[in-house]
Formats: C-alpha cells, sequence, structure tokens
C-alpha cells in the first residue's frame, strides 16, 4: 500500500459542516457533490421525460398543452445532457482521475469548486423559466432560430443558464488536462494511463473547442433578439442556417463528449472483471483520439435536409461514416477482452456488457442516419429519437451506472448490495429496449418528433414505448434506494474491492480517505 | 381496449422477430418499416435502407455472436482460465479496421449515386411554390402561359382539417379512433399530376418548418429568406398524407399535408376550377412572377366566388365564424378566445374585439407587422365577416354586431 | 512550517467560489430581466457586479499573496501556467464562432441570396434585384443606409499601436527574466499605455461609426444587417477583451512596483503577456478580414 497517512496533515481532516461542502476544494467532495447533483437532475429530466411518455401514451390529447409539451422535450433534454450525463462524468473524472494517476487532488482546487457550484445556478435560472408566465423554452434543445427567438420572458434565462453550464464545463475540463498532464505521479506514462483517464483527456479538449463555439451561437440569438444584428435574418443577408451550422459543430463533438468517458468506463470494467488486460491498448487511445478528430468535421449531418449543396452532403455523408471505423475498432477490442478471459458478472461487468451490445444497436442506426438520402426520410422522426436514445440511456447512462457500481465501495467503503443491484440492472435493461426499441417502428412508419399528438396508425407501439418508460423510470428509484443502502453502510469493502482490480485507485484503502497520495506513488 | 390491448402484445413479441427476420418482404406492413413509396426516389431511399440494414443486421450478428459465445464459454463458473499474455494483435487490429472501410466505401456509392438524383430538380413539369406559416400550408402553382397545365398562377391555404382540429383540442372528449385519417387530413389538398416530374419551391413565412410526405420520399426543410428546392414524380394514383417534420412551435404536431395524385385529365380539371374561377394568393405573393400572373392572382381570395352583397344572418354568421375561427385563429387565440398569455392575447373581452370595429377589421385583414398576427386578408369576405361577427360575440363579447361581406370588402 | 514547497499546495478550501457564483447569479438573473423590461433587473446586477468586484479582489489577493508567500513550488507554477494557455484555447474558439459567422456571411448566405449555387429562386422569388456584395445590411437592407468602415485611418493606427504593445511587452517580458526592474516598470507602464490608447481610439472610431451620415458619421450600427452585426460584435468583444488585458496589465504593474515578480517566479506576469498577445493576434485577424478585405 502505498498510501502514508501523514500525522503532519491531520489538519487536513475533512472540515465539517455546510463549509465542507460549500468552501470544498478537495476532490473527493466535489466529486461527491458533482454526482449527486446529477442524479437529481437525472430524475428531474426523467420527470420530464415521463410527462412526455404520459401525453404520448395515446392519440389525442390528454393531459397537457402542445405548448407545454413542446417545454417539456425541451428541458427534459438540456437537464438530461447538461445536467445529468455531463456533471455526472465531471464528477467521476474528480473522484477517480487523481486516484487513477496518483495525484494529491484536482490541479486548480479552488476553481473546481467554482466550476461546480456555477451548475446549482445555471439551473436554477432554467428551472426557474417553468413557473414564468410564458412557460419555459419550447424550441427544442437545439434552439433553433427562428422559433426559439419566440421564446418569451423565458429567453434571456435559456442563454445566460447556457452561458453559465459553458463556463463551468470549460473550468472543469481545464481542470482536468491540467490534472493529467501536471499531475501524474512520477513512473506514470501517458501510455500507461488507465483508458478512463486517456477517454476524460480526450473529452477534455473536445470541451475546450467545442463549448465556447456554443457561447459564441447563444450570443448571436441574444444580440439578435435584443439588439438588433441579423445573423440568423436573411433581410439583413444573414441565414438562420447559420446558427445550425455554429450549434452542431458544438453540438456533435458534445454528443461524443456524452459518450468518450463511457467508452473509458467500460473499457476499465470489461479488463476486471474479465481478469485479462485490456487488448489492444494503445489501439483504443488511437481510436479515441480520432473519434475526436472526426467529431469535428461531420456536424452537418444533422442537417442533411436543410438544402445544403451537393458537395457539402457528399462531404459529411462520407466523414459521418468513417466514424464507424473507429468505434469498431473499440468494439472488437472489447470484445476480443472478453474472448479467453475468465469472467463473472458483477453489476458492472453486466452494465459494461449491456453497454456494448446496446450501444452498438444505437451506433447501427447512427450509420444508417448518416446515409443522407436515407436520412432525408429517417430525419426529425422517432427513428432519430431511437437512435440517440441507444446511445445516450443504455450509452451514456448505463456507463456512468456500471462506473458507479464499480467504484462505490471505493468510495463509501461498504459494498452495494449486489442481489438489488442485478434487480436494478435487469429491469433497466430490459425496459429500456420495451421503452426504445418501438421508437425505430414508428419512426420509420413516419412519426415525426416533437409532437405531443400523432395520427392512430402509430398508437400501438407508443403505448408499449410509454409502458416501458414507466417501468424503466420507477426501477431508477432502486438505483437512489441502492446507493444510499451503500452509503449508509454494508459489507466491508477490501482495498482492492475486486478480484480483477489493477491501477493505483485500487491500492488505496477503502473508503478512500479525505487525502491521498499526498506523496507521489510508486507507480506499479 | 382488451382488443388493442392484445394487438399490441402481439406487435410487442413479433415485430422485433418480424423486423430482424422479414423486413424485405413486409414492407407492406407500414407500421413496422419505412415506406417504400410511389416514387422512384422512395424507391431508391427504401432500397438504400434495407442495404445498410442488412449490413448492420450481419456485423451485429457477427459481432454479438462472438460476444454471447465468450460470454457463455469463457466464465470462471465454467473454469475458464484467462488468457493473460493476450493484448495485442496487429494483424487482428488491420483486419477489423480494413474490412469497416471497405463495406463503408461499398455504401458510399449508391448513397452518392441516389444524393446525386435527388439533388437534379432540373426540367419539372410542375413547380409549386410552398409556404409554410405557423401553422398551415400555402400553395401556389407557378404557371405560364405556355406551360400543358398551368397557364397563370394560382393558390391556396392548406389548413389542418376541421374534424380533427376539434378532435385534437385537449379534453375535447372525443375518441380520436373515430376520426377519420386523425391529424392527417387537411381541408384543401394538393393536387399533382401522375407520372410528371413536381417541383417544390419551399420558403417559409415565419419559422422553420419541414414538407415531408414518406410516400413521395425525403423531406426538405423550409427556410424564412430562402428557397429550397425538392422534387418528385408519383407513379401511383392516390391520397398520400405526411405532415410538417420541423418543430415550429406549439402547433407543430397539427400541420398536416395532403397530396393527391390524379389523372393528367383529372388534374387539368382541377386546375381549370380552382385556377380560372376560384384564384387567390396572400398578399406577398412575389411580384417578379409578375409577368406570368393572371387574373387569378389578384383576387378576394378562396371563397371570392361568393357575391359581396350577400346578407347573412346573425346566426349564421356566428355558425360560419365558430368553425371559420377554429380553423384559421383558434391555433394562437384559443377555442375559449382566451389566448396564451403572454404570447398571445386574449379575445374574449380584448380592447380590440369589443371596440371600434375598423380597428377590429384592421387587425385580421392587415395584421400586426412584427408579430405572429399575419394578415389574414386572403379568407374571403364571408369568412373574415363571420370570424369578426364570431370574436364580437363569443365569449361573452356583446357588441351585438353584425358584420356583412360587403362592410369587409369595404374595409379592403 | 505547515506547507513545505516541495509539496503540491492544495488550498484547505475557499469561500470565493461560492462568492462569485452568487454573483453570477445576481447579475445573470438581473441582465435578464433587464432585458425583459423589469426595473429591478438592474438593481439585481449592480449587487452582482459588487460582489463580483469584491469577489476578484478576495480570490486573487489570497492568491497572489500565496505566491508571494513562497508556497507555490514549480509543479503548481505550471499548473497554473497549463490553466491560462487553455483558457486562452478556449478564448480562441470563442472568437472563431463569430468569426465563423463572418466567413459563412460573406461566402455562403450573402452569394445564396443573391442566386448563386442551388438558389436561383432564393433571389428570384424572394429578393429580385438583391445583388451580392460586400459589405451588406441584407437584401432588407435592415438598418438603413450606412457606409462601411475602412482599414486606413484609425483602425490602421491602432493596428501600429497593438503590434508596439506587443513589442514592448515583450521587452518588459525579457526584463523580468533579466531581473531588470526598471526596465520592466517602464516597459510594461508603456504596455498598458498603450492598451488604454488603443481602446481610446476605438471608441472615438464607434462614436464616429454610429453618428448620422448627415453630421458626418457612418451610420454604422449594430443594427446595419450583416455587416453591422460582425462588424460591432468581432470588435466590440475584441475591445472588451483589450479593455480586461489593459485592467490586468496595471494590475501587475502595480505588482511590479510591490516588487512581486523575480526572474525565476512571475506566472501573475507571463499570463497577462499571453493573453495580451492573444488580444493582439486576434486584432490581427480582425484587421485583415473586417476592416481590410
Ligand atoms: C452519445 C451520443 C451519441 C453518439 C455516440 C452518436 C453516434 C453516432 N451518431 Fe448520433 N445523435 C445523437 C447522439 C449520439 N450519436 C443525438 C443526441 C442526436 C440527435 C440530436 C437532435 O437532433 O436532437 C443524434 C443524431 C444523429 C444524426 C442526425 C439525424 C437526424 O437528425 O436526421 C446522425 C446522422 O448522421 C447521427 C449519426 C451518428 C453516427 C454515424 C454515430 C457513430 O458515432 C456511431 C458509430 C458506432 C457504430 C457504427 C457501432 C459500432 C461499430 C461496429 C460494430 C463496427 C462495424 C460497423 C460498421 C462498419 C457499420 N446521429
Ligand atoms: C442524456 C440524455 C437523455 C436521457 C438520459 C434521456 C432519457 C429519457 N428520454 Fe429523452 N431526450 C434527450 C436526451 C435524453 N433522454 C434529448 C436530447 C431529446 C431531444 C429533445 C428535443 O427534441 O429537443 C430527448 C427527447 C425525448 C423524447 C422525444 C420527445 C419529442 O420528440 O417530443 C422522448 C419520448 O419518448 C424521450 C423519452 C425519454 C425517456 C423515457 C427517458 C428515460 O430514460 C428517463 C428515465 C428516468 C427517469 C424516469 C427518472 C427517474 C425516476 C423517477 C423520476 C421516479 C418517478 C417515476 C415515475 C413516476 C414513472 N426523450
Ligand atoms: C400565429 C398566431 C396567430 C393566429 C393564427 C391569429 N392570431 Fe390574432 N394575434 C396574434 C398575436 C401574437 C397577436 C398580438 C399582436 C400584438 O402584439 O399586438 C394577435 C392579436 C389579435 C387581435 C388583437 C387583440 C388585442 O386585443 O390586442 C385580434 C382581434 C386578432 N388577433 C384576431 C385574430 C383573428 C380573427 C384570427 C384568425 C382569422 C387570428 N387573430 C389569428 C397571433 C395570431
Ligand atoms: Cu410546421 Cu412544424
Ligand atoms: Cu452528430
Amino acid at each position: 500500500m502505498s498510501h502514508t497517512a501523514d500525522a503532519h496533515h491531520d489538519h487536513h481532516a475533512a472540515p465539517s459542516g455546510f463549509k465542507r461542502w460549500l468552501f470544498a476544494t478537495n476532490h473527493k467532495d466535489i466529486g461527491t457533490m458533482y454526482l449527486v447533483f446529477a442524479l437529481v437532475m437525472f430524475f428531474v429530466g426523467g420527470t420530464m421525460a415521463m410527462i412526455i411518455r404520459a401525453e404520448l401514451f395515446q392519440p389525442g390529447l390528454q393531459f397537457v398543452d402542445p405548448g407545454f409539451f413542446n417545454q417539456m422535450t425541451t428541458m427534459h433534454a438540456l437537464m438530461m445532457i447538461f445536467g445529468g450525463v455531463m456533471p455526472a462524468f465531471v464528477g467521476l473524472a474528480n473522484w477517480m482521475v487523481p486516484l487513477m494517476v496518483g495525484a494529491p487532488d484536482m490541479a486548480l482546487p479552488r476553481m473546481n469548486n467554482w466550476s461546480f457550484w456555477l451548475l446549482p445556478v445555471a439551473f436554477s435560472l432554467l428551472l426557474s423559466t417553468l413557473f414564468f408566465a410564458g412557460g419555459a423554452p419550447a424550441g427544442g434543445w437545439t434552439m433553433y432560430p427562428p422559433l426559439v427567438l419566440q421564446t418569451g420572458n423565458a429567453f434571456p434565462f435559456l442563454i445566460f443558464s447556457v452561458h453559465l453550464m459553458g463556463m463551468s464545463s470549460i473550468m472543469g475540463a481545464i481542470n482536468i488536462v491540467v490534472t493529467i498532464m501536471n499531475m501524474r505521479a512520477p513512473g506514470m506514462g501517458l501510455l500507461k494511463m488507465p483508458l478512463f483517464v486517456w477517454t476524460w483527456l480526450i473529452t477534455a479538449y473536445l470541451l475546450i473547442l467545442a463549448m465556447p463555439v456554443l457561447a459564441g451561437a447563444v450570443t448571436m440569438l441574444l444580440t439578435d433578439e435584443y439588439f438588433g444584428t441579423s445573423f440568423f435574418n436573411a433581410g439583413g443577408g444573414g441565414d438562420p442556417l447559420m446558427f445550425q451550422h455554429v450549434f452542431w459543430f458544438f453540438g456533435h463533438p458534445e454528443v461524443y463528449i456524452m459518450i468518450l468517458p463511457a467508452f473509458g468506463i467500460v473499457s476499465q470494467i470489461i479488463p476486471t472483471f474479465a481478469r485479462k488486460p485490456l487488448f489492444g491498448y494503445e489501439s483504443m487511445v488511437y481510436a479515441t483520439a480520432s473519434i475526436a478528430f472526426l467529431s469535428f468535421i461531420v456536424w452537418a449531418h444533422h442537417m442533411f435536409t436543410v438544402g445544403m449543396p451537393l458537395s457539402g452532403q457528399l462531404f459529411f455523408m462520407f466523414s459521418t461514416m468513417l466514424i464507424a471505423v473507429p468505434t469498431g475498432v473499440k468494439v472488437f477490442n472489447w470484445m476480443a477482452t472478453m474472448w479467453r478471459g475468465s469472467m463473472t458478472f458483477e453489476t458492472p461487468m453486466l452494465f459494461a456488457v449491456a453497454f456494448v451490445f446496446l450501444f452498438s444497436i444505437g451506433g447501427f442506426s447512427g450509420l444508417m442516419l448518416g446515409i443522407t438520402p436515407a436520412d432525408f426520410q429517417y430525419h426529425d422522426t422517432y427513428f432519430v429519437v431511437a437512435h440517440f436514445h441507444y446511445v445516450l440511456v443504455p450509452g451514456a447512462i448505463f456507463g456512468i451506472m456500471g462506473g458507479v457500481y464499480f467504484w462505490m465501495p471505493k468510495w463509501t467503503g461498504h459494498m452495494y448490495n449486489e442481489k438489488l443491484a442485478k434487480i436494478h440492472f435487469w429491469l433497466s435493461a430490459i425496459f429500456v429496449n420495451v421503452t426504445f426499441f418501438p421508437q425505430h417502428f414508428v419512426g420509420l412508419a413516419g412519426m415525426p418528433r416533437r409532437i405531443p399528438d400523432y395520427a392512430t396508425q402509430f398508437a400501438d407501439f407508443n403505448m408499449v414505448s410509454s409502458i416501458g418508460a414507466f417501468v424503466f423510470g420507477v426501477s431508477q428509484l432502486l438505483f437512489v434506494y441502492i446507493i444510499w443502502s451503500c452509503v449508509r453502510g454494508g459489507e466491508k469493502a477490501t482495498t482492492a474491492v475486486w478480484e480483477g482490480s489493477h491501477g493505483l485507485e485500487w491500492t488505496v484503502p477503502s473508503p478512500a480517505p479525505h487525502h491521498t497520495f499526498e506523496v507521489a506513488p510508486e507507480v506499479p | 381496449m382488451r382488443e388493442r390491448f392484445r394487438r399490441i402484445f402481439q406487435g410487442a413479441v413479433y415485430g422485433p422477430l418480424f423486423f430482424l427476420l422479414g423486413v424485405s418482404t413486409a414492407y407492406a406492413d407500414w407500421e413496422l418499416n419505412m415506406t417504400r413509396g410511389v416514387t422512384p426516389i422512395s424507391h431508391d431511399t427504401f432500397d438504400l435502407h434495407m442495404i445498410i440494414f442488412w449490413v448492420c443486421v450481419a456485423i451485429a450478428v457477427v459481432v454479438f455472436g462472438v460476444i454471447i459465445y465468450s460470454l457463455y464459454a469463457f466464465r470462471l463458473s465454467r473454469g475458464a482460465q484467462p488468457d493473460i499474455a493476450m493484448v495485442h494483435s496487429t494483424k487482428a487490429e488491420i483486419i477489423w479496421t480494413l474490412i469497416p472501410i471497405g463495406i463503408l466505401v461499398a455504401m458510399a456509392i449508391p448513397a452518392a449515386e441516389t444524393l446525386i438524383k435527388i439533388e437534379d430538380t432540373r426540367a419539372p413539369d410542375v413547380t409549386i411554390k410552398v409556404t409554410s406559416y405557423q401553422w398551415k400550408w400555402h400553395y401556389e402553382y407557378l404557371g405560364d402561359a405556355n406551360d400543358p397545365f398551368v397557364k397563370s398562377n394560382f393558390g391556396f391555404f392548406s389548413n389542418i382539417s376541421p374534424e380533427s382540429n376539434r378532435a385534437r383540442q385537449l379534453g375535447s372528449g372525443i375518441d380520436v379512433f373515430q376520426v377519420d385519417n386523425y391529424l392527417r387530413d387537411v381541408d384543401k389538398s394538393v393536387v399533382v399530376p401522375v407520372n410528371r416530374k413536381v417541383r417544390l419551391l419551399l420558403t417559409s413565412n415565419d419559422v422553420l418548418h419541414a414538407w415531408w410526405v414518406p410516400e413521395l420520399g425525403g423531406k426538405r426543410d423550409t427556410i424564412p429568406g430562402f428557397v429550397n428546392e425538392m422534387w418528385f414524380l408519383a407513379e401511383e394514383i392516390g391520397v398520400y398524407r405526411g405532415q410538417c417534420a420541423e418543430l415550429c412551435g406549439r402547433d407543430h404536431g397539427f400541420m398536416p399535408i395532403v397530396v393527391e395524385v390524379q389523372s393528367e385529365a383529372d388534374f387539368a380539371k382541377w386546375v381549370g376550377e380552382n385556377g380560372g374561377a376560384v384564384g387567390g394568393g396572400p398578399a406577398e405573393t412575389p411580384d417578379v412572377v409578375e409577368g406570368t400572373v393572371a387574373a387569378a392572382a389578384t383576387g378576394g381570395g378562396a371563397g371570392s366566388a361568393e357575391p359581396v352583397d350577400m346578407e347573412l344572418s346573425f346566426d349564421d354568421l356566428m355558425a360560419r365564424g365558430e368553425t371559420a375561427y377554429l380553423t384559421n385563429c383558434s391555433a394562437c387565440h384559443q377555442l375559449n378566445g382566451q389566448g396564451l398569455a403572454p404570447a398571445f392575447p386574449a379575445l374574449a373581452g380584448g380592447v380590440i374585439t369589443t371596440g371600434a370595429l375598423d380597428a377590429h377589421l384592421d387587425q385580421v385583414l392587415n395584421g400586426k407587422a412584427g408579430t405572429a398576427m399575419a394578415p389574414f386578408s386572403y379568407l374571403s369576405n364571408t369568412d373574415i365577416a363571420a370570424i369578426v361577427t364570431y370574436e364580437r360575440n363569443a365569449w361573452g363579447n356583446s357588441t351585438g354586431d353584425i358584420i356583412q361581406p360587403s362592410d369587409v370588402q369595404a374595409a379592403r | 512550517m505547515e506547507h513545505s514547497s516541495d509539496r503540491y499546495y492544495i488550498p484547505h478550501g475557499s469561500p470565493w467560489p461560492i462568492v462569485g457564483s452568487v454573483a453570477l447569479l445576481f447579475l445573470m438573473a438581473g441582465f435578464a430581466a433587464t432585458l425583459n423590461g423589469s426595473g429591478i433587473g438592474k438593481i439585481s446586477m449592480l449587487i452582482g457586479a459588487g460582489i463580483l468586484l469584491f469577489m476578484l479582489f478576495g480570490w486573487f489577493g489570497i492568491v497572489i499573496k500565496e505566491s508571494v508567500d513562497g508556497i507555490y513550488n514549480q509543479q503548481v507554477d505550471r499548473s497554473f501556467r497549463m490553466g491560462m494557455a487553455w483558457f486562452i484555447a478556449s478564448e480562441v474558439m470563442f472568437f472563431a464562432a463569430f468569426f465563423g459567422a463572418l466567413f459563412y456571411a460573406r461566402q455562403l448566405a450573402l452569394p445564396w441570396l443573391g442566386g448563386d449555387g442551388n438558389n436561383f429562386f432564393t433571389n428570384f422569388l424572394l429578393w429580385p434585384g438583391f445583388e451580392n456584395a460586400w459589405p451588406s445590411n441584407g437584401p432588407a437592407e435592415i438598418g438603413g443606409e450606412y457606409k462601411a468602415m475602412g482599414p486606413w485611418g484609425l483602425p490602421a493606427l491602432n493596428t501600429a499601436i497593438l503590434l508596439s504593445s506587443g513589442v514592448t511587452i515583450t521587452i518588459a517580458h525579457h526584463a523580468v527574466k533579466a531581473g531588470n526592474r526598471k526596465m520592466l516598470v517602464a516597459f510594461l507602464g508603456l504596455t498598458w499605455i498603450l492598451g488604454l490608447l488603443f481602446v481610446g481610439l476605438q471608441a472615438t472610431e464607434y462614436m464616429h461609426a454610429y453618428h448620422d451620415i448627415e453630421h458626418g458619421g457612418l451610420s454604422l450600427r449594430l443594427s446595419s444587417g450583416i455587416y453591422g452585426s460582425t462588424f460591432f460584435m468581432l470588435t466590440g468583444f475584441h475591445g472588451l477583451h483589450v479593455t480586461l488585458g489593459a485592467i490586468m496589465l496595471i494590475v501587475i504593474w502595480f505588482r511590479t512596483l510591490k516588487g512581486h515578480f523575480s526572474p525565476e517566479n512571475h506566472f501573475g506576469f507571463e499570463a497577462v503577456a499571453w493573453y495580451w498577445h492573444f488580444v493582439d493576434v486576434v486584432w490581427l485577424g480582425l484587421f485583415i478580414f473586417v476592416y481590410w478585405l
């Protein structure tokens, strides 16, 4: 064990009371806050999804006004993406990156605190708009003008909350880059870093390059609305499509921001439970980097139907198809890691395996969407909704859940309740498919997305989808209970926790003490 | 209800199986797969869709097969020993990079060919300018004296049908399963000739929308300030339904499109009926095509055939007004006239609707610049008279005013 | 000693970030409310700005104190440098969005409105007679008549000023490394004077632009179509960055006077210098693409 409890640093024990959280500079405390925040937002966004699915349970309007429905769609996506998935990943990075590279903490601890505490501010601004007279933003999470300019009083709140989320993400990303590049224990060469660290490093670069572009895009929306500029107004020489280009230049890297860390988590979990080193470590790193690079040149595949010049459509079709290659490399490497391993199926492994299957299904539909002529039929239908929920829910969310089960014993010092966790897994894995698989069918059959009511031939599959969503949603209460009870107590976790564990993070005691690696560890 | 649950259960069980095993023969089953459509482009698109789908299935079978086998064979509980030395294989990596690249290139070629065909909008037989509004469509047939079909411009608005519109209101109490073509029916459909290349010029009056009829293959966005083009050539006579496919605000879900493909003779007859006698177009139809615009473009709207000096009774006006209000105004001002604060003002007890008649007529005819309140001068005098009468006497407004078509004509 | 400099310094908690968040809450909510026409918005903005200033003084104050106390070791210093570098990278991308808008409008949107490419009907049906040109306020001539801002005059002078300020700060940088205090103070002082001069001239230029043509101005405003939009947004955000940079230079200058920087330890100075160079480079881009070409 390389951790030394240094009597000299007793005063470093966790401060108590509210100050511990408000003034936090400790990466573990901040990581915890991020994770709790993300869980809360997942539930807020999930509740909105339940409202959406309740309204779509049957054709005809039963519960909500169409305007409110659009608010739910928009807010659901913003909550899930910026409030749920991204903070959850930053939380995991906060907890695990210093432990994995043998750093005493994050490189810039005060800024770390700020990047967290901007999030509650951003989301209070955004959620407060639900109580405004004109309601919350309802123009879709993509905020396309001119529609979004009709938002009303919620509009500046939307813009500023996006600015704040952006600031938070950029600061978080800078912190992670610096921690990884500057805080590694001696001997922890770049090509020795665990894959979770690698994927996060690349994700952080994506964030630094993509988020400011989003900030620029929404700033132009703001000035178009209030200061008379004509960026998105053809009459003044601008173009509504220009927003889409700028937005998706951010937006497509953003979707990889939401999946690369999950790739990293899965790449930690599978070798652990296959009791075998990751196959093709270096090619995993290069594949991740290629995905990141390609992600900046495919953006217009979200805009095939806007009437781009033919050459543009061809270019973006080809570049989009290319992304399947490095992603394929990752899938094949996971496959080869399992091959001739010696596997056991604790909950993290179950989530990781489900991830590989279901993410691939989402990836395949993504590839289909990339075929431009076919996308003319798929675009803005539930086929797209099915695609991105497959990569996001059993993709990003399963990745996060797998990571939580994987590392929770290290955080809390207790094993979670394996039996309940398996139930949680099976309920989630089955019902996520019941929810989203039928959406492929209704989408192909012609049901557009973002509609509160639909023609009667779509009725059956929508009902299936809604039932799936309700059960999936309720199952998540179990997740919260498992976390809660694991924090409260349970079987003591060992230092290594898992039989196949490998890496620095498994050399510190469970629970990980408030301060670790104050003296740089020996890298095995 | 029970019947529906049974069908759902069957769908849930057989659907995925069916989809995976027999889709190529099952395309007729509209509920599961993409429509094959009735145009050459939609056929090509459908074929592309099926090829890429099968490619994905094939890859999935291999990849998932290997993983499932591993999950079974390489378990600790079966005494599997990990092969710790297996960490890298350049050969394998080259193979599983090159094979996907090969597949993708093979896929890209037909896709590019189809795309090039789709983008070729030259030499159309009929050209229709489609303008989207929140939340209705306007179609204008661009005519030319030498054109075999459309000699002069004419146009009309197309709204969701009143039956669907009534049924779709929150808490309407109407069983939508009993409404024919619920949400997929309009008050006036677009008519085109069979086996002719129809070109659409798409633009928008306000926000983005998208024009999409699945069977005609593909969709295209409408963008304010720009004109997009698309074309289709329908090979089968029939009625094809679609709807707006780009979020355009509150009633995005209620902008259906109906295209009737007719024989050339029927189409010519239809043009004669619509383009000759009853013409009309929105105030902002482009002046450029003026040269080709005949008398039709200048008329007083869809119903201008009706005599202006017609006198209607209060009850008739109110009845007609209610329907016309439902079609044209209720999307924003709501059925009960309460509007939606703060975007759309209430008309019940409103300043204008209970104040001077001139201002009211002006608001309806000319709209209010810079707001969503568009000019409605394209409506017939009778409709406007009815709507205004209705607005001034419904929902507790009790001006007692009766407005006749002649009053509207005078206000134009 | 509690913090030997061979350890990476981790502060024990800090109140400043949360103060900063509260400040931004007031500032942003206040700004949003102001845009919605609410009276209390302004008050909230003032409170927010006040708290933000308080936070900046507090936060930088403690960092400077820690730095002067020698708590930061080499590794901490490196973290700061990397942090600053990546912060500047993110700023570059922020400007890239606006440059992208400029290029898009000039290379794509305006030609399309003029009928280029597959947009014959855009021009024919919607904007007959409109011809692509730059500068342009679009086919609807939003904002009315205006004149473009030429490059040779104030802008060229400003280019010279900013470029020379880049030289002076480099000299100051060499001076700090050589431990030459006098030189450092002089050239750093010169740099911020040039910076403020730039801002002043820019303000004059804006006033000239905003004046009506009849009154000898250009009638060029933020609302003058896409030309006015891109012109003022790009130069405006740049001007804002120059102003911030100049304030930072002044702070650094006072710190120099207090003797904060040593040849080995002068991260604060370098951060500002980098920032200044970044602002400089952005200006070059602006001069070429906004004023000149
Ligand atoms: C985590 C998020 C995530 C991820 C990882 C992806 C991954 C991909 N996405 Fe997805 N996408 C979204 C999130 C994501 N997407 C979201 C949120 C939207 C909608 C936004 C909105 O409009 O609101 C969207 C929309 C979207 C569109 C626009 C659809 C439309 O609106 O019309 C397209 C089109 O090309 C697309 C393509 C792809 C492709 C090609 C991939 C590829 O990266 C997938 C690659 C993976 C595989 C292909 C599977 C594994 C590979 C193998 C097993 C190897 C062999 C395979 C072959 C050779 C086929 N996506
Ligand atoms: C990470 C991102 C993420 C995640 C995790 C999810 C999760 C879910 N999404 Fe979401 N979704 C998006 C991102 C995401 N979505 C995006 C980007 C859009 C596009 C928006 C746009 O068009 O602009 C979208 C749109 C979208 C739509 C289309 C709306 C439309 O087009 O009109 C639908 C419809 O079914 C849907 C459903 C769901 C469901 C059922 C879940 C479920 O997985 C949620 C499960 C979670 C919970 C349910 C919460 C936990 C449990 C409780 C709160 C307990 C109480 C439960 C009950 C009372 C049942 N989503
Ligand atoms: C797309 C939305 C929309 C539709 C459809 C619409 N309106 Fe309006 N209407 C508005 C808006 C927005 C205003 C407020 C304009 C303003 O800001 O003054 C308005 C204002 C009015 C007013 C003035 C109300 C007042 O007291 O200020 C009247 C009268 C009116 N509309 C009548 C109609 C009639 C009649 C129709 C149908 C023929 C109709 N509207 C259809 C959006 C709409
Ligand atoms: Cu029109 Cu959606
Ligand atoms: Cu994408």
